[in-house]
């Protein structure tokens, strides 16, 4: 009984440090290696028990070993509606996001997601809407028997005087241990950070100029 | 087509590559018509540049004719004769929007490793390393522009193409430098290079309202050109202490702005000189910066700093003393091409000023690796060499 009662308590920490994250600005590096985002956005959603793992990750030193979280930020010159808009389409995702191959909304909560993985390899899984504040944030979570465990939100804020929209992503994965997790964290490159980084600076582009900015395919003295 | 490409230090070679591609909508290839060389590109010539590959085309400074256009550019048709801006800017962000196009925020596919360096990633440049996008560059038949609406412009008819390609780069260059000065009435502009940069900031000033120009260089060919072009007057630094000198032309109070058009492989004099180069030579020091240190001394207090010269890592031994007592205001950075550029066209066509005077040399585009040999070594009374596809 009284282990139980501790575990509920560290998820109500975890819980409130992460719903002032989510509502506010605060600098959340230290708590994202503290605590565990999806079980964070469960106790948010109010639906602890739905999905698998929840339990254990409040073992803070398992999810240190474990998870890989990102956080990263970027201002885009477009208003709010637009952006939440476009990500809320969970297919437009792969277009800047470069390791996606493909993912497919198969309901107004489910959708199937599948990544490039080294050596022509490809992982999949299934992740639900957890929760969904319209024109503000979009938080998801994949379900059981994904290969990779991850789950994340995005919130889009205004930016001071017509600056237009902070866009803040925060994703954390659990990685399968052993030789197949050193493997599919080689998806996420060597800089994970550098990744999503990347990856927001391409939906920065296409939003605000149309296009993402390119030379691939331009002609040098290599070929 | 024919296209030359770097392939290290003092290495540029001639060879065939595959015709550029439209890759985006907002695309246009150009048939270049005229590229010169700018004094940027020698310190790629000369390996300062980090992030330069084997292969990488090079050239930022050119002008041609829209030979097709992708299915999202408005403005431009085949057919068109324009200038393109080196800096290369989408039009769409918080930046371009106002008109500060080098620091575009999307035009750069490479900005995260400008980030590691800078802080930030800056907008891309055409032929000017990774760090600046891996844009391919303009010695070359054809070359693709990306953002072509916002990057192209239109030149009028009736205009040769050499007095409207120095509008590319060097013009708006040395334009911006002498804007950032903040010239008011009375003012002296002291302006240290008299290369093609240096040589349009000294008329620019003057356009802007300085009452006079002073040029600093220790070329006679280039100080006669600071003289006749300029219209300024001149210190030879060899011979004399420039900053002693700059004192004595302006009644013991110096310059009221100082512009450098120089850049990172200034030369020093003496100690200090073989200071810099040594620490360049080992990277421990990548840029050589005599040329600030000059200024930050020379300048009246309360004076303004403008830096058009490139500068790309670290320096030391910088006088903050002299700065920070004397209330400097520092501005530089990469020129607003498409700023800029319409309202100098404007300067052209009515006759203000001919850009072309500062070519020096007309070469094939075979010979790129010679017009590089003579305008770093200054050979033949060199000043600035055409190149034609
Ligand atoms: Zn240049
Ligand atoms: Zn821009």
């Amino acid at each position: 009984m009284e282990s139980v009662t501790k575990k509920e308590s560290i998820q109500q920490n975890d819980a409130e440090r992460w719903a002032s994250i989510i509502g506010g600005g605060a600098m959340v590096l230290s708590g994202l290696r503290q605590g565990s985002l999806r079980g964070a956005l469960m106790a948010l959603a109010g639906g602890t028990a739905i999905y698998h793992g929840v339990a254990q990750q409040n073992s803070i030193q398992d999810a240190l070993n474990q998870t890989l979280k990102v956080e990263k930020t970027v201002t885009i010159n477009r208003p709010v509606e637009e952006l939440y808009r476009f990500w809320h389409n969970f297919e437009n995702l792969p277009t800047f996001m470069k390791h996606l191959q493909s993912v497919k909304v198969i309901d107004a909560k489910r959708s199937h997601w599948v990544a490039k993985a080294p050596l022509d390899n490809q992982v999949e899984w299934d992740a639900d809407i957890i929760k969904e504040e319209e024109n503000h944030l979009i938080a998801w979570a994949s379900v059981e028997g994904a290969d990779i465990d991850n789950s994340g939100f995005v919130r889009f804020q205004p930016a001071p005087a017509g600056r237009g929209t902070e866009v803040k992503v925060v994703i954390e994965y659990n990685m399968p241990g052993g030789t197949v997790g050193a493997a599919i964290a080689k998806l996420f490159g060597e800089e994970p950070e550098q990744q999503v980084g990347d990856d927001l600076r391409r939906f920065k582009q296409l939003m605000e100029a149309g296009e993402i900015a390119t030379t691939e395919g331009q002609p040098s003295g290599r070929e | 087509m024919k296209a030359v490409c770097w392939h290290g230090a003092t290495d540029v070679r001639v060879e065939t590559v595959p015709d550029p591609t439209i890759l985006n909508p907002r695309d246009a290839i150009l048939k270049v018509t005229l590229t010169t060389i700018c004094g940027s590109d020698l310190h790629i010539y000369d390996g300062y540049i980090p992030s330069m590959l084997p292969g990488d085309i090079i050239g930022h400074e050119f002008m041609g004719e829209v030979v097709e256009v992708g299915s999202e550019v408005k403005k431009l048709k085949k057919g068109d004769r324009v200038v393109v801006s080196s800096v290369i800017g989408c039009g769409q962000c918080a930046y371009c929007s106002r008109q500060k196009w080098s620091m575009c925020d999307n035009s750069n596919p490479k900005a995260g490793l400008q980030e590691k360096v800078f802080g930030f990633g800056s907008a891309a440049i055409f032929g000017y390393s990774h760090l600046f996008g891996g844009y391919a560059g303009s010695f070359a038949e054809y070359i693709r522009i990306p953002f072509a609406d916002h990057g192209a412009i239109k030149v009028p008819d009736g205009i040769p193409d050499e007095k409207i390609l120095p509008l590319s780069d060097a013009f708006p260059t040395g334009y911006m430098g002498a804007e950032f000065c903040n010239i008011q009435p009375g003012d002296t502009v002291a302006v240290w290079g008299c290369g093609p940069v240096g040589l349009f900031a000294m008329r620019s000033a003057y356009m802007l309202g300085a009452e006079r120009v002073i040029a600093i260089d220790r070329f006679p060919e280039r100080l006669r050109l600071a003289q006749e072009f300029g219209r300024a007057e001149v210190i030879n630094y060899e011979e004399v202490d420039a900053g002693e000198a700059l004192k004595e032309m302006t009644g013991g109070r110096g310059p009221d702005s100082c512009l450098d058009a120089v850049g990172l492989e200034a030369h020093g004099m003496g100690l200090e000189g073989f200071y810099d180069k040594a620490k360049q030579a080992v990277r421990l020091e990548t840029d050589r910066p005599p040329v600030l240190r000059q200024m930050m001394v020379a300048c009246r207090k309360g004076g303004t700093l403008s830096i058009m010269g490139v500068y790309g890592g670290f320096v030391d031994k910088m006088p903050m003393g002299a700065a920070f007592n004397k209330g400097l205001t520092f501005r530089m950075g990469q020129m607003f091409g498409q700023k800029y550029i319409p309202q100098l066209i404007e300067r052209v066509a009515n006759g203000e000023i001919d850009p072309s005077l500062v070519f020096s040399h007309h070469l094939p585009l075979d010979e790129t690796k010679r017009g590089f040999e003579l305008f770093k070594h200054k050979k033949e009374n060199c000043t600035k060499v055409a190149l034609k596809p």
